[in-house]
């Protein structure tokens, strides 16, 4: 689903047609894709954390409300699989609940937020003009409005929005730097010949961007996405920790962090748990990430290194 | 001319490699060059891209970069120069051997006045205050011709054209008198008439210091031209060394006699060329034995097993084991390589019965010169395209010439741009596109396509060249079944395996990308192909082949060609008629053996003679008609005609006959009524001498 998420972004709609012999880019890229190792373990990592945050609540008797007032602060045990915090809460419960929220705030900020840098920054540059005043204008606002404070004064009034607002409310204030980047690097590509050749044999505008513009930004955005992956999990820590976001009881693995880490050196469940799938789900997005742009980028040296073996087996094999 | 008692440079088993970055092998750039150079001699180094002439060139001034190695002698008048000291060889450099680059721009400083330049060349190497330095450098400014040299002292590099650059580097290197001059493609970035000055200015330039001129070109005909004794190279060796006239007649090298057969000539019309089959080997991965064995006709299993050495006669020797056999039979370059056979023309009708495809009358294209930040305000105007008319027909293909600057590619854009040019008239298939409407427009882009110059920068790096070929289809709303079903008919049309439909851009070749962008060209089988400098960018060897498949294609598909070209020996091959613009107007057009053999306009006729022939008898009997200066600004509109200032014939009139030169822009007018030429010119018929 990680995966889906990122290709989605970037990737050629999955051809459906049942083409004859040449295959389209969107095959080619997927089955680059598939002959990286590290793609295929970050996209592993990825199910296996959203099995684990979706599946693993079943499989305890405790929700992450309750409290055990027998056992506090205990450490791991048959009972308490990730030991309890200070009041009681098994921290097991509250990893997956916290883990539930982060993957998906995660994910999901950084593909708006990267579409919406994609969308906005390749339309401005591609089209100029007054299309280009007008975009860029709107960035430039975006940038100088104190985002934090607009947050902080919304999201109170978005709490019957649930996650999702919030959601909306962090990618939107995350992607107008990376929209700015890509207007520039459209803005060089569009004089390239090949977008000019796209043009002159008639492609239309939108069609261009999707087709040619956007892949070959796509090694910007595609590091971008993954690095907002990270951000957007950690903004939400921090705006959790004033008090707007997730709320007690409901926890976050942001929450969970920042509440465990006085408690780090004498109770480590309480940190350890919830930062090592932190950095477990950062790195397998990272990992996917590299996969997605050496795959796109034929000329990239890892993507050749690992997969041109393959593929010239494959390719020996049809003919 | 050659003499054999003590050669003034002499360069002996010369090795070159790069160390490979990271983990990759490294690279044999030469492999064993020997070559010797007598006083005041000029040599010709001709070689395609890749085959170290460039390198060996450098390596005899001890300026390649850190990561290569040089191994083998360098011997100046008996003195070694390989694994000399920088400073020691510093003294040399500039003083007994000095270099002019390819590229003029970047060889200059743009920061510091090209006189001062000059003058530190001078004072570096001889004890002279700054005034003798800088009147030393007018001095030398004023032998390469350029116009008021005083006060071109005082130029910065930016101000000057790239020709007078050019002649501004030749000053430099001269600046000391050396004993050699070293020039790496002087003029491979210059305009056909410029390139003529320049080779000029450096024949003077040799002439004034007595100095040996090694010139490293891959222009066959600049090497007929210039040289006295020429060296092929092919992958890192000489192959072939001789006298220029051996060369040309009786090359012993069967990839000599190729690249005799793969140019084409401005004073031959069309039929196939010869192309040399498959592209030369990567360096660093070469097979045993001879390295152009797997594109040699000739090539036996003996080739395979060891690299012949060079041998033979001392004046003409040739690395080949058939070199004997070659010298005896002399056969012609078509004897020995396979030519393509062209399906027969269509039926020639008259011209005047065929459909038009194109027609453009006075077409006008302006471009505003902005100045100010925030609000930006027009100063000007650049006058890009002011009066081009052309027509093309049916399956007839149009060459249109002019040197870089005079409106070929605005025209072309307003073309492709089927929208309502700025003044004048476009007429495609019948249509005026001033009145298109957008699905109308949409509709005839089907029969409009275009190949660019670089085929690197036209196709998308990030897509497969299957995707890349059916792209025109799916713009036009074919079904995508239908479309991928056509790519391999199209890929084995142009002469590539369908088999790589699924490959990267990155994957091919320069001429097989070329291939790849005329394959895409024809997949919506367009009446009308643009071709805007489609083999500029590729070797000899590979512009061959591309060159016939564009004839093929013409013969068998009855293509009309708009083919755009600096380069007058490709349109003398390729066109039937030609259109040769200057400063944004059509100066002269018509059926192209007629404007050939005859041309009516100065500047058609100056342009015809600065192209150099690969035939160095041919060469030494022409007279050369030099235009001095360079094209002027296009910012301003000249009154009367814009080729005034550098007309050679204008120079010639007397006051009272230069007038209508002066008020009234010439009309194009036919030779005789009726005949298929014509030329915008005062007085077409004024003889030359």
């Amino acid at each position: 689903m990680g995966d889906a998420v990122v290709t989605a972004v970037l990737d050629e709609v999955p051809v459906a047609a049942a083409a004859p012999a040449p295959a389209s880019r969107g095959r080619l890229v997927l089955a680059r894709l598939l002959a990286a190792p590290g793609a295929l373990v970050g996209l592993a990592v990825v199910v296996l954390l959203f099995l684990l945050a979706f599946v693993g609540p079943y499989l305890t008797q405790w929700h992450y409300t309750d409290i055990d007032y027998s056992a506090l602060r205990e450490p791991p045990s048959g009972t308490h699989w990730f030991g309890t915090g200070g009041l009681g809460q098994d921290v097991y419960a509250q990893t997956l609940r916290g883990l539930q929220k982060s993957l998906i705030i995660g994910l999901l900020v950084a593909l708006l937020s990267t579409v919406a840098a994609g969308l906005v920054g390749s339309c401005a540059g591609y089209f100029g003009g007054w299309a280009d005043r007008l975009l860029m204008f709107f960035v430039d606002l975006m940038l100088v409005f104190p985002s934090f404070l607009i947050i902080a004064i919304i999201s109170p009034r978005l709490q019957s929005g649930g996650w999702i607002a919030f959601v909306v409310l962090l990618a939107a204030f995350n992607w107008m730097i990376t929209a700015r980047v890509v207007r520039s690097m459209t803005i060089s590509l569009k004089e390239r010949e090949f977008v000019r050749a796209a043009r002159f044999m008639g492609v239309r505008p939108l069609r261009i961007i999707w087709r040619h513009i956007l892949p070959n930004a796509a090694s910007y955005l595609i590091v971008d996405a993954t690095i907002a992956v990270g951000a957007a999990v950690m903004s939400e820590t921090a705006l959790s920790y004033f008090g707007f976001g997730v709320k007690a009881p409901d926890v976050s693995l942001g929450t969970l962090i920042a509440n465990g880490t006085d408690a780090a050196p004498s109770y480590p469940w309480m940190f350890y748990f919830a930062a090592g799938l932190l950095v477990l789900f950062v790195l397998a997005v990272n990992l996917i990430g590299d996969g997605l742009r050496d795959a796109l980028d034929p000329t990239a040296e890892a993507g050749r290194r690992r997969s041109t073996r393959s593929e010239r087996k494959s390719r020996q094999g049809k003919a | 001319m050659t003499t054999v008692t003590s050669p003034l440079l002499a360069v002996r088993d010369l090795r070159v490699d790069f160390a490979g970055n990271r983990k990759r092998a490294r690279t044999t750039a030469v492999r064993g060059v020997d070559l010797t150079l007598a006083r005041g001699e000029t040599l010709g180094i001709v070689g395609e891209s890749g085959s170290g002439k460039s390198v060996t060139a450098l390596a005899v001034l001890g300026l390649l970069p850190g990561t290569a190695t040089v191994r083998g002698s360098v011997e100046l008048d008996g003195r070694e120069l390989v694994g000399l000291p920088g400073n020691e060889l510093a003294r040399i450099r500039g003083r007994r051997i000095s270099m002019v680059f390819q590229d003029p721009l970047s060889a200059f400083t743009p920061v510091y006045r090209i006189g001062d330049q000059i003058a530190e060349a001078v004072q570096v190497h001889q004890k002279v205050d700054k005034a003798t330095g800088r009147r030393r450098a007018a001095e030398l400014l004023d032998l390469v011709g350029i116009p008021d040299p005083d006060r071109a002292l005082d130029s910065f590099p930016h101000e000057f054209s790239g020709g007078m650059r050019q002649r501004a580097m030749i000053a430099m290197a001269v600046a000391n008198d050396p004993d050699v001059l070293l020039a790496d493609e002087p003029t491979t970035a210059l305009d056909v008439t410029i390139q003529a000055q320049v080779l000029d200015v450096l024949r003077t330039a040799q002439r004034e210091t007595g100095a040996a001129l090694v010139l490293v070109s891959h222009d066959l005909g600049v090497i007929a031209q210039m040289a006295d004794r020429v060296a092929v190279m092919y992958a890192g060796r000489v192959v072939e060394t001789a006298g220029v006239d051996d060369l040309f007649t009786a090359p012993h090298h069967p990839y000599t006699l190729g690249l005799i057969g793969a140019v084409p000539r401005l004073d031959r019309a069309g039929g196939p060329l010869v192309p040399i089959p498959g592209n030369p080997p990567a360096l660093n991965a070469l097979p045993p034995g001879c390295p152009f064995a797997a594109r040699c006709p000739l090539a036996t299993d003996e080739c395979l097993v060891a690299e012949p050495a060079l041998a033979g006669p001392v004046d003409h020797q040739a690395a080949c084991i058939r070199a004997a056999q070659l010298a005896e039979t002399r056969p012609a370059p078509s004897d020995i390589y396979p030519v393509p056979v062209f399906p027969p023309p269509a039926t020639a009708a008259p011209r005047a019965t065929l459909p038009p495809v194109l027609t453009i009358s006075s077409l006008r294209k302006t471009f505003p010169v902005l100045k100010g930040n925030v609000f930006k305000r027009k100063v000007g105007e650049v006058y890009a395209v002011d009066g081009v008319s052309l027509d093309i027909r049916r399956g007839e293909t149009l060459g249109l010439v002019g040197e870089s600057g005079s409106g070929k590619s605005t025209t072309l854009f307003e073309i492709l741009a089927l929208g309502k040019p700025e003044g004048g008239r476009i007429e495609l298939l019948g249509q005026d596109t001033a009145t298109l409407t957008r699905s109308a427009a949409q509709q005839l882009r089907g029969q409009l396509q275009i190949v660019f110059q670089d085929p690197m920068a036209s196709l998308d790096p990030r897509m497969p060249i299957g995707d890349i070929i059916a792209e025109p289809l799916q713009a036009l709303g074919t079904d995508r079944a239908v479309s991928s079903a056509r790519i391999p008919a199209l890929l084995s049309q142009v002469g590539l395996d369908p088999a790589h439909a699924s490959r990267y851009p990155h994957e091919f070749s320069g001429g097989q990308r070329q291939r790849i962008s005329i394959a895409r060209a024809l997949a919506v089988s367009p009446e009308l192909l643009v071709l805007d400098e489609p083999v500029s960018a590729l070797d000899v060897s590979i512009q061959a082949g591309v060159l016939n498949l564009l004839q093929e294609l013409k013969a068998s598909l009855g293509l009309a060609y708009l083919f755009v070209s600096h380069d007058l020996s490709v349109i003398r091959h390729l066109a039937d008629r030609v259109s040769v613009m200057y400063l944004g107007r059509t100066v002269e057009q018509g059926e192209i053996s007629a404007v050939f053999a005859a041309p009516r306009h100065p500047y058609t006729r100056a342009l015809l003679s600065a192209v150099p022939l690969p035939d160095p008898a041919a060469e030494r009997t022409r007279t050369r008609l030099l235009l001095p200066g360079d094209p002027p600004s296009p910012t301003s509109r000249p009154t009367g005609c814009a080729f005034r200032p550098r007309c050679p014939i204008y120079a010639t009139l007397g006051a009272e006959q230069r007038t209508p030169c002066e008020t009234t822009p010439p009309a194009l007018t036919e030779a005789a009524p009726e005949a298929d030429h014509a030329a915008a010119c005062h007085y077409p018929t004024v003889e030359l001498v």
